[in-house]
């Protein structure tokens, strides 16, 4: 982790089928997205919008690890990821323990 | 830098005289070299300093009396408006990363620059741009912003003041602040020297790396909150409008979501700085290295859930205010974990009161003031009677000047000889220390008490009951002053014109920068070195090494570094 | 013009002996969580203004086109496959094979930008801007669905401009053989900001068009 010379780029871990993976990628992209439209159509309530955004993280985990190869990069990078999303998640609880408990609230 | 003098060092040449692609004012400005941009950023960042200072003189001037004594309520709301932003986004914050930090850790940690030394270079346009647009707002027409540096919803969409140019300065210093955390990460990360690992780096190091995760992560959201308000301003969209639906609370929220973090931005590096000096200066190894490292990490990762606390009397739910209280709380052992540590560092040590000691035990005194004001604000029964009083004012005033503050004192008097090559007089630098420490004393201590009495923040006039504490108060202001003129021109002048020293180890130090030349060259290392041991390994005053000296003396000789 | 040395700031000869790709690689993955929340903080907005306002968002969201949304989408996803197959051509040392990949990018990209145009375009013809009358008609909760709406989107088109920028400079780089099979991380930088361009639509799509 602690080199200084010249970083050979990675080599392609799937270089005799190095797109392949990404177009299957993607197909799992589009059907996930109309899967999503799909059950946007149907009235679960809460559940659609909870529905919804785990789909959408399920599309971005695969855009992470598989588009930005987040899978073959060093521990440092997948530690960081995961700083950030905590912050982001912590700072969004937070914010809610304020907002979700309003006794008098008039909005 | 036109008074940079040419210093040959053993036949070595400085940075300060490196020839590189240009000469004179663009062979600075230009620079890619972390040393100069350190010395660029420590120009303007005193600059803007003394304006602040110009600026809270007026503010205790205007105190000193109940009712108009120099200026009209309008010109007092701005001039602690800008005297808040200044200190706050160009002194406070950019302070001890941008300036000790870009010229000591590549050093520090046995490389040559940092990871991106062009982002370091735009980093410092960014800074000076955003001091420029704040202190022009003061000049265009329609007047500097009045709203407080924390610019409130609903105030600040609806005044007439300059709220956008001192905005959109806040913005940009805030990018210059994300640019320095992001080379600052990469830089620890990717080019330690071989056999530096993370627990054979300086305590400064992991302060700065600590800092530049918050840097990173929590700059950014007030970047958008600045521009929300820009939008509303301009465009009317309606985020945050009472009249069109916002929700102003939701913008305090916003607001603090960086702004507590950012306090800690400022408090950590100076911690680091003090976890510096007092080995040093007690010729000690510092006591708990583990224990001080993962407490800046502690103290940026609890900082960053506590920044409701700000908010304790706007009417946020029970719960929210008692999730709140409870982290405020907890984030105030890590920084108690390093007060114990830094006086357990002293016990026993041989303890020489150089100036920069001095600032380092002022530090540790100031800070746990503030910080101990600060647990009791963090009690909410308390923060109900001394929120927006004077109370408030004193707290954040012994954090940020008497810890932050004071620790860029204390590194400038530590680490400018090394940088410029010159020293200072160490005796008027101890006299200037005592006006500084008796004035602060003197001029916020008071506050504390007519804050527990009632006296609100940012009010322009007051009650006669308050006369006696705002006359001590602003009396205070004038010996911190007089405290300041003495120290940075006792500072300037030696590094103008004071004797020159070349020795590479000016204060015994074990850490890196006290390794290579003084001032360093341009590449700070002839070979990059590799690291055997720790930052901290002194051997006096150590058990082992007084029995090692013991045996030595008896005839056991015994190999000791 | 001289070749842009790899960021290091350093003379040529010595900026090739030490480059260091996963520190520029670092450098990047740091600025996007920059840019993570900086959207982060639009979302919290979102969040507790739909959630003080359900009903408000509801019928507010119904000026809004799923079908374009999705179709939009569609393309953003489709430009991130292009993106990543423009990276794998070059470590192949397929050079024109990777700069048609970026070029469809772009080309995506601007189909998207043309479809958001058209979007913005049907709601102000039908008043629905801020400050304009019918805007100041509708009911709180409304006016801030669209403002949110405004401002979260426009400002994510202004970072898709910015990524067809970004790449268009990068092709430029690749004809040129700047970027090359064996030095391609400016073009592996170019792609993390477009990915994540991409991730903050995948986010904005259901909240904005899917909640009627």
């Amino acid at each position: 982790m602690n080199e200084q010379h010249t970083q050979h780029p990675h080599e392609s871990k799937e270089d005799g089928h190095g797109y392949g993976i990404y177009i299957l990628v993607w197909l799992g992209l589009l059907t996930l997205t109309g899967i999503t439209v799909a059950v946007a159509g149907i009235n679960l309530g809460g559940l659609t919008v909870a529905t919804a955004l785990i789909i959408a993280s399920i599309k971005s985990y695969l855009v992470l690890t598989i588009f930005m190869h987040l899978r073959v990069e060093q521990t440092a990078f997948k530690v960081f990821v995961i700083v950030a999303l905590f912050f982001v998640i912590i700072s969004f609880v937070l914010l809610f323990s304020d907002y979700s408990f309003i006794q008098d609230s008039d909005v | 830098m036109s008074q940079a003098a040419v210093i040959h060092t053993n036949g070595h040449t400085s940075y300060l005289e490196h020839k590189g692609k240009y000469s004179g004012l663009k062979s600075w400005i230009f620079s890619t070299d972390h040393k100069r941009i350190g010395i660029l950023y420590l120009t303007g960042l005193l600059t803007f300093y003394a304006v602040g200072v110009v600026f809270g003189f007026l503010i205790r001037l205007e105190l000193i009396a109940p009712g108009r004594t120099i200026m009209d309520a309008q010109t007092y709301n701005s001039i602690f408006t800008l005297h808040g932003v200044i200190m706050i986004f160009l002194f406070v914050i950019p302070g001890l990363p941008a300036v000790f930090g870009n010229f000591f850790l590549p050093i520090m940690i046995g490389a040559k620059d940092v990871a991106f030394p062009r982002l370091n270079l735009l980093s410092w346009w960014l800074y000076i741009t955003g001091g420029l647009l704040a202190i022009i707002s003061i000049l265009l027409p329609g007047g500097p912003a009045d709203t407080g540096w924390t610019f409130y919803i609903p105030y600040s969409i609806r005044t007439g003041t300059n709220v956008l140019f001192t905005m959109f300065a806040a913005f940009l210093l805030g990018f210059s602040s994300i640019l320095t955390g992001l080379n600052f990460i990469t830089t620890i990360h990717r080019m330690r020297a071989p056999g530096m690992g993370w627990f054979k780096m300086p305590l400064f190091s992991w302060a700065l790396y600590a800092t530049a995760w918050i840097q990173i992560l929590a700059t950014p959201i007030i970047g958008i909150t600045l521009l929300l308000i820009i939008v509303e301003r301009v465009l009317g969209v309606g985020l945050f409008d009472p009249a069109l639906g916002g929700d102003p609370i939701l913008y305090q929220h916003l607001f603090w979501i960086y702004s507590h973090p950012a306090v800690y931005i400022m408090i950590v590096p100076a911690m680091g700085v003090v976890s510096e000096i007092i080995p040093v200066f007690a010729r000690r190894t510092i006591f708990g290295y583990k224990f001080i490292a993962f407490s800046s990490i502690g103290i940026a990762l609890f900082g960053s859930l506590v920044w409701a606390h700000h908010m304790f009397a706007v009417g946020m739910s029970d719960t929210g205010q008692f999730v709140f209280s409870l982290l405020t709380f907890l984030v105030a052992i890590p920084s108690a974990i390093k007060v114990f540590n830094w006086t357990a560092t002293l016990y026993k040590g041989s303890i020489q009161l150089d100036p920069p000691m001095l600032y380092a035990l002022a530090f540790i005194f100031l800070f746990s003031i503030g910080g101990l004001t600060g647990v009791m604000q963090g009690a909410l029964s308390v923060d109900i009677h001394i929120t927006d009083t004077a109370f408030i004012v004193a707290h954040f005033h012994y954090v940020m000047f008497g810890g932050t503050g004071v620790g860029i004192f204390a590194a400038l008097h530590y680490w400018m000889p090394k940088m410029f090559g010159r020293m200072y007089n160490k005796k008027v630098a101890k006299v200037a220390f005592w006006f500084f420490f008796i004035g602060f004393n003197t001029l916020y201590f008071p506050m504390f008490v007519m804050g527990w009495l009632g006296m609100p923040r940012r009010y322009y006039d007051y009650l006669p009951e308050y006369t006696i504490y705002h006359q001590i108060s602003t009396v205070g202001s004038w010996i911190l002053i007089l405290g300041l003129i003495i120290m940075f021109t006792n500072l300037i002048r030696g590094m103008r014109k004071g004797p020159k020293v070349t020795e590479k180890n000016i204060w015994g130090g074990e850490t890196l920068e006290w390794q290579i030349e003084t001032p360093p060259t341009h590449e700070n290392f002839a070979e990059i070195p590799v690291i055997t041991e720790g930052p901290y390994e002194y051997k006096q005053n150590e058990p082992e090494y007084e029995e090692a000296v013991s045996h030595e003396e008896n005839g056991k000789g015994k190999e000791f570094k | 013009m001289s070749i842009p040395a790899p960021f290091t700031g350093k003379t040529e000869h010595e900026a090739h002996a030490h480059r260091d790709d996963i520190a520029s690689r670092m450098g990047m993955w740091l600025f996007l969580f920059t840019e993570l929340l900086l959207f982060g903080g639009l979302f919290f907005l979102y969040s507790v203004y739909r959630y003080e306002n359900k009903e408000a968002f509801h019928d507010a969201a119904r000026e809004l086109d799923t079908l374009i949304g999705a179709f939009n989408t569609a393309i953003l996803l489709t430009s991130s496959l292009t993106m990543a197959l423009s990276i794998a051509a070059i470590q192949k040392n397929k050079k024109m094979l990777s700069v048609v990949f970026q070029m469809i990018t772009v080309a995506l990209g601007l189909g998207f930008m043309i479809n958001k145009y058209f979007e913005w375009s049907l709601k102000i013809s039908h008043g629905l801007y801020p400050k304009s009358e019918v805007m100041l008609s509708l009911d709180h909760g409304e006016i801030i669905f669209f403002g949110l709406y405004y401002v979260m989107t426009g400002l994510h088109g202004l970072h898709v401009l910015v990524g067809m920028v970004l790449i268009s400079v990068m092709t430029n780089f690749t004809l040129k053989n700047i970027i090359n099979r064996d030095n391609y991380v400016k073009l592996e930088a170019a792609g993390l900001y477009w990915h994540l361009v991409d991730i903050i639509w995948i986010f904005l799509f259901p909240l904005f068009y899917l909640i009627t």
